[in-house]
């Protein structure tokens, strides 16, 4: 155990606060899209986004190092700036594409996508395929140099805005439902295609129907082979489940609560100075530290190439379950207030708590619902046997 | 930036574990719970050997001199194996006293012996690190100790004991001395001894080469971090032994740990106590490194850990059925184990208090 960073990440660390200090003022402050991709632009020719990107694709062409993606986002969030542009596109699609792409389609499509030029949505789930994702239906049939897809996805995150769609279809229809998946690229605007918005219990539409009607898609815009989808979804899955758990979000709302157990009052008295409330924190600041910690520990185990075996497994299910309970206390923390919503008078924080309390219950059941976590742990960190199948 | 275990922490574990899998397997702590052994001398003999007694007392009077985070995996062990020896007091609280008040003379005259796990040392805190209970307190006054102590950890056949005085002041009581009277105080974790202390005008040495009242919070977040790495490893072997015997049970044809509702409870489990190792690394880290941070982390990983091992401990109990409330198999040595450590030195809501108060919420 040794947690200091030594004289190299000392000086990248230095490096970052410099840049911070430089070019902090020119970070974005509203919600437009303009202004996101300067600032994407600016920390790409830095560094500070797409790092480990090869510079053929647009990225900054260093070498793989975890502790200096740590040092850039525990200096950003320190100086209060925003991250790079992030999203399916860049979080998910990009790791998969350098992984399993072909070299055209890593030339084409991995530069625009880090550059937060071409938006994409995630096409998996189905009405009928959620948890049990690989028996999902919408299909591809060949014609000529196409594929023909129909069907419906659900669950498609930003699905009103994305430029493009990376697609689970099934493709061979007579083989084991596992084996029949292919991962299809196509653009949204292709004629066919039909988002439907999906207002969820937040009241707001964070994710979309998406209906396919005959939509044409040339053959060439397959990642792997045909029936190798399965492969290529699970990289993808990796990808979103670390992005899932990350304990930083949890430890940045805990001080918020904090903050708010000193300011609020009730009868006048500080919320802090009750020892019920005071216990409750306190039980949550030890799940919060538990988890940063424990986050350290599995980045010293991919720094070393340790597998850290059932200890990697449970991040998913307890980060989110963990930022679940985080928002929970600020709700009752605020008592009636916490009730309030949509802009009314006395609301905290822009109701916030009450959107995150209510969304991270779709983080808990979204990438792999919490049951699905514990039998990926029970099963694969414990050796437990699976379910066994039934007689068909 | 390296947040694991060395090579030789790993060895030394690995070592301990083994030695405690050849001498102390459950058949050993249920005789020596049966013949209400004071310690098992045997195992701790064995220990003893493999320098488990003297982890964290210097080399120049006669330990390995390693840190905070070796005695926790050490105590780790120790709780996966139930073992029935002293070690909390003995071999962290008590030299933690030593080396941080005690004189050159007294130094010399005590850490040899419990480095070598030759002296036994119980420990009498109880009174500051929990509160007192039943009018508890020991006074000091010119030399003499009056009053009593509940809860003196190690108390088994003690050659020595660390006392705190109601003024946090910290005194050596040999255990022969005049006017001391040693009572044992039954408990349900059969694997470890306490003790009750009554003084009257017993002589008393004074650790007060510096500061008591600093080393006594130092001796208590060490305490803490010990027996939150002897829950760690007791509740780590109770879910191992959950886990094997839903693999083995059978019913309705099929073993029960392809039914969900069984192995998602060894999921919950695992999920739970992992971070709890995280936590207590970095707690036992921040004692020798971070010493700022050492209180607040050492009362997080006691209180957490506390709540996650009593969680185990009755789920892995669950898990075990019928079986699992047997004496025949043995389990509730371990859910006694836990229920013990999470009381002493403070359970969870005291612990939690003075997290608050480290924080200046209070």
């Amino acid at each position: 155990m040794d947690l200091a960073y030594g004289p190299r990440y000392a000086a990248f660390q230095q490096q970052v606060r410099d840049f911070a200090a430089t070019y902090g003022a020119r970070a974005p402050r509203g919600g437009s899209m303009a202004a996101s991709r300067e600032w994407q632009q600016l920390l790409l020719e830095h560094g500070y986004a797409a790092r480990t990107i090869p510079k053929e694709y647009g990225g900054y062409g260093a070498e793989p190092d975890i502790l200096e993606s740590r040092i850039i986002a525990e200096e950003f969030i320190a100086a209060g700036l925003p991250m790079g542009m992030s999203g399916q596109g860049i979080s998910m699609l990009v790791p998969t594409l350098l992984e399993l792409g072909t070299e055209a389609q890593k030339k084409e499509w991995i530069e625009p996508t880090i550059r937060g030029e071409v938006l994409w949505c995630q096409g998996y789930s189905e009405p009928g395929a959620g948890s049990d994702l690989a028996s999902l239906t919408t299909h591809a049939v060949e014609d000529r140099d196409d594929f023909l897809i129909n069907g419906q996805k659900i669950w498609t995150s930003s699905a009103h805005f994305s430029d493009m769609i990376f697609c689970l279809v099934r493709t061979e229809p007579d083989k084991p439902k596992h084996h029949g998946i292919s991962y299809l690229l196509f653009s949204m605007k292709t004629p066919g295609i039909e988002v439907r918005p999906l207002v969820t219990m937040t009241g707001q539409a964070e994710f979309n129907e998406v209906f396919f009607t005959d939509v044409r898609v040339p053959r060439s815009q397959i990642v792997g082979e045909r029936g190798q989808g399965w492969q290529v979804a699970n990289a993808t899955l990796k990808y979103e489940r670390g992005m899932l758990g990350d304990p930083n979000q949890a430890g940045t709302r805990f001080k918020q609560l904090v903050e708010m157990a000193k300011t609020e009052t009730v009868d006048g008295h500080r919320l802090i100075d009750s020892p019920v409330w005071r216990d409750r924190l306190l039980k949550l600041q030890a799940r919060v530290l538990a988890m940063q910690f424990h986050g350290l520990r599995l980045l010293t185990a991919r720094l070393t190439g340790e597998n850290p075996g059932v200890a990697g497994l449970i991040v998913k299910l307890m980060g989110c379950e963990l930022n679940n309970q985080l928002a929970a206390f600020a709700i009752d923390a605020l008592g009636e207030l916490g009730v309030l919503y949509d802009g009314s008078p006395h609301l905290r924080a822009g109701g916030n708590w009450q959107r995150n309390y209510m969304f991270d219950l779709g983080l808990i059941i979204g990438g792999g619902t919490a049951q699905i976590q514990k039998n990926i742990i029970s099963e694969r960190g414990l050796g437990m046997p699976r379910e066994p199948k039934l007689a068909s | 930036m390296d947040f694991a275990l060395t090579d030789d922490q790993k060895m030394m574990q690995d070592t301990i574990g083994r030695t405690l899998e050849r001498v102390c397997p459950l058949d050993r702590v249920r005789k020596a719970a049966a013949d209400k052994e004071l310690y098992a001398a045997d195992v701790w003999a064995a220990l003893a050997e493999v320098g488990a007694a003297g982890l964290i007392v210097p080399e120049e009077h006669g330990g390995v001199g390693q840190t905070l985070l070796d005695a926790a995996l050490a105590a780790e062990m120790l709780g996966r194996s139930v073992a029935p020896v002293p070690f909390t007091a003995s071999c962290v609280m008590a030299p933690l006293a030593l080396m941080g008040s005690g004189s050159p003379a007294q130094q010399a005259e005590w850490l040899p012996r419990l480095a070598a796990g030759e002296a036994v040392a119980g420990v009498a805190v109880s009174e500051i690190a929990s509160g007192a209970r039943d009018g508890a307190g020991v006074a000091a006054a010119s030399g003499k100790l009056s009053g009593k102590a509940l809860f003196v950890l190690d108390a088994g056949g003690a050659d020595l004991f660390v006392v705190a005085d109601k003024a946090k002041g910290l005194h050596l009581v040999r255990g022969d001395a005049p006017g001391l009277t040693r009572s044992d105080l039954a408990t349900i974790d059969a694997t470890r001894r306490v003790g009750e202390l009554a003084f009257d005008h017993v002589e008393a040495e004074p650790l007060a080469a510096r500061d008591g009242a600093a080393t006594l919070g130092r001796m208590i977040d060490a305490g803490r971090v010990v027996l939150a790495a002897d829950i760690l490893g007791a509740g780590g072997r109770m879910i191992e032994k959950a886990v094997s015997y839903a693999e083995e049970r059978k019913q309705f044809g099929r073993v029960i740990g392809s039914f969900q509702a069984v192995k998602h409870l060894c999921a919950e489990m695992v999920a739970e106590l992992e971070p709890c190792r995280s936590l207590i690394w970095y707690a036992a880290y921040a004692f020798d490194a971070a010493p700022e941070e050492a209180s607040l982390m050492a009362a997080h990983a006691k209180a957490h850990t506390s709540e996650t091992g009593t969680f185990v401990a009755r789920t892995a109990t669950e898990v075990h059925g019928g079986m699992g409330f047997t004496d025949l198999l043995g389990l509730h040595y371990w859910f006694k184990r836990i229920g013990f450590d999470r009381q002493m030195m403070g359970g969870p809501e005291r612990v939690r208090a003075d997290a608050a108060a480290l924080q200046g919420w209070v």
